[in-house]
């Protein structure tokens, strides 16, 4: 057990990640002139160089502005943002911007230009001479598992889900510091967006970026993100990891938001590395773990299991007892009662 | 089929003057083309991104459009006189309406998102324009060329009225003596050149055309 820890840790080396990449909101407002509310409003917040952050929030909370004010789509109108300790507006807008990745929902791939075109736009703005280029496309292409053969095809000829692949080697081109990832799963079927979601996680353990990846999606933010800002109408209501965010919810909105409230929602949405990192921190496991204390948990004989389980765990007890409508005590249930009803064959009529 | 034999025997008779007409006629419409082109196409750029202006300019051309060609013709007259250059201006200004609305639709029909994809790469004002938006424009100009082309070889007919030379020299001619082979030497010409430069277009478009599949 020891030696394969210290096996698969020594395997696991971080790349360093380069402060560069460390993104500071600075008390950020921006209100447009067509509202008379603020969209962002005194955003402040640091995110780490090389952290996968997702900003979260209903439509029109905001999430979306803040990150576009990143590459200057829009200009906030109090505030500073820095980038790796520069101030963005110090640079001339293009060249920001052509320091960091963009991908957006509808993907934006040029339809007039084959994928190679479209993939080397940014390293030809940057003026890469053409044999850097071509190395840098085909290491792409390896990194987004799509063949060589496609580069020489147009987006309309590709899948939905292969476009945004192409996305967003367009968005690491020129290998920024920092990725800005608008909604970029939301028009894809649900089964290519978990395989891309996960081949995110997986490319940005490899590559070390700062993500700043936007979604309304509770459960996609769950899965990607290593830190989540929650926001609302334009303000930040919590910026924390996901395991943060469900054992200690800032307020109601969040609770309702994450589903705080439902055991096994929560299930669904904590890893089981989120356990072993809390088990590294033994003061935190005990202090927020502490099972709600409700004494007069009863279970009652028309209750499914799935409504059992979630009772069991809220009690903190490992059996309930059962009572009838006259309050009659029928016998008591617990985990190994539900093991021993799912694992043996269901009872026939 | 007599008309059409009298037709050639009198073109076979008068092919110097045929010819003639004829390279004036293509003078005269690829001359209105090229110039309207030049005026049109960067106006239709210039107004894609001033929605305020591109609406009065639109309707001030196609004002113009709604004026008959020939009353053009007959209006430039006092003006400019006779011959080859009031034809011109008339032709030229019948070709703009199409060629400055396809422009200025075409850019407009560029998709926002991908406008800011290409702005939020980094691309500058020119290049989003140069290597985006007026690509992406080109089938949509390309048609309001089209349009304009076919248009303009028909009017350049209406030349002759007003001494500009042509095919539609034979077709006066021909009205003048009541005479069918004439006109047809003027008209067969006009259609065949019309429908050329149509095909012209049209494998120009279909060649750009991205490919599916």
């Amino acid at each position: 057990m020891t030696i394969e820890m210290i096996s698969s840790s020594a395997e696991t080396i971080e790349t360093p990640v380069s402060e560069s990449g460390e993104i500071v909101f600075e008390h950020v407002s921006k209100t447009f002139a067509t509202n008379s509310y603020p969209a962002v409003d005194q955003v402040s917040v640091r995110i780490t160089a090389g952290d996968l952050v997702v900003l979260l929030g209903p439509s029109g909370c905001g999430k979306t502005t803040l990150l576009k004010m990143v590459n200057r789509l829009y200009e906030p109108d109090r505030g500073k943002i820095w980038i790796g300790g520069k101030e963005i507006h110090t640079l001339p807008v293009n060249e920001l911007r052509r320091q960091i990745g963009y991908v957006i929902q509808q993907v934006g791939l040029f339809p007039h230009m084959t994928i190679q075109k479209n993939i080397s736009i940014v390293p030809r703005l940057l003026g890469w001479e053409e044999k850097r280029i071509n190395d840098r496309l085909e290491m792409l292409m390896q990194l987004i598992g799509l063949p060589v053969s496609y580069l020489p095809r147009y987006p309309r000829q590709l899948s939905g889900g292969e476009q945004q692949r192409v996305g967003l080697a367009r968005a690491l081109a020129a290998d920024p510091e920092i990725l800005l990832m608008d909604e970029p799963f939301a028009a894809v079927d649900a089964i290519n967006r978990e395989r891309l979601q996960t081949e995110l996680i997986d490319l940005h353990s490899k590559l070390n970026k700062t993500i700043l990846f936007v979604t309304h999606d509770v459960e996609e933010a769950f899965r990607l993100a290593k830190k989540i800002i929650v926001m609302r109408a334009g303000k930040l209501v919590q910026y924390g990891s996901p395991l943060e965010l469900v054992t200690q919810p800032e307020n109601e909105f969040i609770e309702e938001l994450v589903g705080s409230n439902n055991i096994l929602r929560k299930l669904s949405l904590v890893n089981v590395n989120s356990i072993l990192k809390a088990r590294e921190n033994q003061s935190f496991y005990t202090s927020k773990f502490q099972p709600v204390e409700k004494p007069s948990t009863v279970l009652h004989p028309e209750d499914d299991l799935r409504s059992v389980i979630s009772l069991l765990l809220c009690s903190g007890k490992d059996s309930l007892p059962v009572k009838d409508s006259e309050d009659q005590l029928l016998g008591m249930v617990g985990y190994s009662d539900l093991r021993e009803m799912l694992i043996s064959n269901l009872p026939s009529e | 089929m007599d008309l059409f034999l009298k037709a050639f025997e009198y073109y076979m008779d008068n092919q110097s003057f045929f010819w003639n007409a004829t390279r004036q006629h293509l003078v005269l419409s690829s001359f209105a083309m090229v110039i309207s082109l030049l005026i049109a196409l960067p106006i239709g750029i210039w107004i894609a991104k001033r929605t305020g202006i591109a609406q009065v300019v639109i309707n001030v051309f196609n004002a113009f459009r709604v004026v008959p060609s020939l009353a053009i013709l007959f209006l430039a007259l006092p003006y400019l006189g006779l011959g080859f250059f009031p034809s011109l201006i008339a032709l030229t200004v019948l070709a703009f309406p199409p060629v400055l609305i396809n422009t200025y639709a075409g850019i407009r029909g560029v998709d926002a998102f991908i406008i800011e994809a290409a702005v939020g790469m980094g691309m500058t004002k020119t290049q989003v324009m140069s290597k985006i938006e007026i690509p992406l424009a080109i089938p949509a100009i390309v048609t309001g060329i089209r349009i304009a082309s076919v248009e303009v070889i028909s009017s350049a007919t209406l030349a002759s009225f007003i001494g500009g030379g042509g095919l539609g020299d034979f077709i006066t001619r021909g009205f003048a003596l009541y005479d069918v082979p004439i006109m047809l030497v003027g008209a067969i010409p006009v259609a065949l050149l019309a429908l050329t430069s149509e095909s012209f277009w049209s494998l120009f478009l279909r060649r750009y055309q991205i490919p599916e599949n």
